[in-house]
């Protein structure tokens, strides 16, 4: 048994360095591609949609990775950001001043990742029932917030911000705070005794208790941490597309959760790269830039994610299968002869 | 105690810090609705228009909806087809599923920019969203045109109206005295009471209603069903309790006139008490089959769509660049003028009855 463990963990790690420089090299094939053979996807406006389109999933994906790195998930991201957006019209309609505004919808988003957290934590239930749940619990809330209402006029060089570029560059102005938080990410996931703890507690969170990990404080912070970003995307999201709603952001969970997989994270916990994840989600948002310039309808675009979900979900561990395999007839052939694998 | 729970807390206590700073900090002062109100809306796009230079071919002219595969917006587009081929120009049509969907009518806005399409004629979800995203566009060298639901001004350079709220109203009375023989009591079944369109065609039905020529009408009641069919229904059984002598019904609604028409349909007073409107061809056949309702009306969304089709065009020619006074004909439409705030109205709308309804399909 022990032997079995140490081989898929290895493969585990082999497989999962396979899969994200996969997902980059896919990534950079098709936006050479696109820059050759797709009219206008290579200019720099488009870019700026390009990126300005895939920021909101991009922001969540970060906390989203380190969730699902440590077992679990959040599917009320969406809800979360539509909520922030929907407070954020309604105070704007009572004439606060945005500066404030803002504050306080980040404040909001802490209030719903500490609710999930503690759900999660303090009761011991499953993050992907609790937050099945208050995805329709915000989402309720938002539509109570606002109503049927949509704000829009908020003052233009904060729109400008959200939708704007810094002059006639690629680079839309909201990607820098986004790189800044990119790199705040990378350096607690990878470098910090934290990160650590995550990907140890994805692996075996009774291991990870036993080693002396805070589990549930560490969890709790991981999901007030998405809660913050999820509000930071629905202020994004008002401010991009000029629109607070409070069906804003619907469905962007899935997208995140594609995205998050694509690149390479497993759902299972204990494994995955930010930079996969990064990749997945720019892979995903060039792949929907690059259908809607070739005019494929949006139909058949949410096919092509679907389909994607599942070849990411399933090739990794297709490819670990043959590793473990490989592994088996190698350790089955050479002495010491350890006790054979369970099927 | 591991490090990491350390690291957890200081990182806690760094994100509470960071969070009342700003807040403290920005709590007095800063941007308002106010201020925001203050900022001048730029003026409308458009240099100088020759009204006889030549229509240009082979332009691209995209459709975007407020929602595909709605009947109601299919046949919309499928007139500006009709009338693009007619002119040698390409039509497509793009958009979303959903009716309210505007970030998704955003980014389709942003795609047809970057397609280089010549013009967009889109029915806006939202007055306000899609403003930066078609400034954009037109910064770009696409024409603009709205059709059916406008955006704030300056962010198109022409709207085609279906029809003038004046019209809507005005005929509304006239189809119902006609039905009624000019002479009864009446009653109005609208929607909200603070409905600003609704309100708007009712001043005019009542201004209409001052005419000598209907001094034997006489308007009794005006019920509210808050587009909702159960409470329009009831509103309807209400008014014909109320007023036992009630000889017509206006519903400028297409879920009232719907609702009304259900419950006549249904109750002694079919065929007897005249019920008019606004309704869609789809939704008031049976009742006009069966002899409840004789005519109500509406504006013809294919015509909708051949106005914004030919605007576009008359656009990207140069007859027209959108300012107030400028003329331009629209093939058999015929000839329009643009009015105040750029606004093109389709003109009176088009009755439905028994001879017709069978030829419109949404």
């Amino acid at each position: 048994m022990p032997e079995t463990q140490k081989t898929s963990v290895a493969a585990r790690f082999g497989s999962a360095v396979r899969w994200d420089t996969a997902v980059g090299v896919l990534l950079i094939v098709l936006l050479l591609c696109s820059f050759s053979f797709v009219d206008n996807f290579g200019n720099a406006l488009n870019i700026s949609f390009l990126i300005g389109n895939t920021l909101p999933i991009a922001l969540i994906a970060l906390p989203m990775t380190m969730l699902v790195v440590s077992g679990e998930v959040d599917l009320s991201v969406g809800s979360t950001a539509g909520l922030s957006g929907a407070v954020m019209g309604a105070l704007w309609n009572q004439g606060m001043a945005i500066e404030t505004i803002i504050p306080l919808c980040l404040a909001l988003g802490i209030v719903c990742g500490l609710i999930n957290g503690l759900l999660v934590t303090r009761l011991g239930l499953p993050s992907l029932a609790v937050t099945i749940g208050t995805m329709a619990a915000y989402r309720g809330i938002a539509q109570i917030v606002l109503g049927s209402d949509s704000v829009t006029d908020f003052p233009t060089q904060y729109l400008d911000f959200g939708a704007g570029r810094i002059g006639d560059t690629f680079i839309p102005y909201a990607v820098v705070p986004f790189l800044a938080l990119l790199a705040i990410a990378v350096l607690v996931l990878h470098a910090t005794p934290v990160g650590r703890s995550l990907f140890a507690i994805g692996a075996s969170e009774e291991a990870a208790r036993f080693s002396g990990i805070r589990v549930k404080r560490l969890k709790l912070s991981m999901f007030v941490t998405t809660g913050l970003l999820s509000a930071l995307t629905g202020v994004f999201w008002a401010l991009h597309y000029a629109s607070a709603r409070y069906d804003n952001a619907t469905g962007l969970e899935l997208s995140v959760i594609a995205a998050v997989l694509l690149g390479g994270i497993d759902f299972d916990g204990g494994k995955g790269t930010l930079g996969g994840a990064v990749a997945g989600v720019f892979l995903i948002g060039s792949l929907q830039n690059v259908m809607s310039l070739l005019n494929v309808s949006a139909q058949s675009q949410i096919v092509v994610t679907g389909v994607l979900l599942v070849i990411s979900v399933l090739a990794p561990r297709v490819g670990r299968q043959i590793a473990q395999a490989r592994a088996r007839k190698k350790t089955a052939a050479g002495p010491p002869a350890p006790s054979p694998a369970p099927s | 105690m591991s490090v990491a729970t350390a690291g957890t807390r200081r990182l806690t206590a760094a994100l509470a810090l960071t969070t009342s700073l700003i807040v403290g900090a920005t709590a007095c002062g800063g941007t308002t609705k106010e201020d925001a109100a203050k900022e001048v809306a730029g003026a409308a796009t458009g240099g100088k228009a020759d009204p006889n230079a030549a229509t240009k071919k082979g332009l691209t002219v995209a459709f975007l909806p407020k929602q595909v595969n709605n009947p109601y917006f299919t046949t919309s587009d499928n007139g500006g087809k009709k009338a693009l081929e007619q002119l040698g120009s390409t039509y497509k049509e793009v958009g979303t599923s959903s009716g309210t969907d505007t970030s998704g009518q955003v980014s389709y806005v942003n795609t047809l920019t970057q397609q280089q399409v010549d013009a967009i004629a889109v029915s806006a979800q939202d007055p306000g969203a899609l403003c930066t995203a078609l400034k954009q566009a037109m910064k770009n060298g696409v024409s603009v045109v709205t059709y059916d639901s406008d955006t704030k001004i300056d962010c198109r350079n022409v709207f085609v109206s279906q029809a003038s709220a004046e019209d809507l109203g005005r005929t509304q009375v006239q189809l119902l005295a006609k039905q009624i023989g000019g002479k009864g009591e009446i009653a109005i079944l609208s929607a909200a009471q603070t409905a600003t369109n609704q309100n708007t065609w009712i001043d005019f039905m009542k201004d209409e209603l001052k005419k000598p020529e209907y001094k034997d009408i006489k308007l009794v009641k005006t019920a509210y069903g808050d587009d909702d069919a159960q409470k329009s229904f009831q509103q309807t059984q209400g008014l014909l309790q109320e007023h036992p002598n009630l000889k017509g019904i206006v519903s400028p609604t297409t879920v009232g006139i719907k609702a009304a028409a259900q419950y006549l349909s249904g109750s002694k007073y079919k065929g007897k008490v005249k019920l008019t409107g606004l309704g869609t061809p789809n939704d008031m056949r049976a009742y006009v089959k069966n002899g409840t309702v004789e005519g109500f009306e509406l504006w013809d969304p294919a015509k909708l769509g051949a106005l914004a089709a030919h605007t576009a065009v008359a656009l990207e020619s140069g007859r027209i660049s959108g300012k107030e006074g400028e003329t331009f004909k629209a093939g058999d439409l015929g000839s329009f003028r643009i009015g105040k705030d750029g606004l093109v109205s389709l003109g009176k709308p088009t009755v439905f009855d028994k001879a017709n309804i069978d030829d419109f399909t949404f």
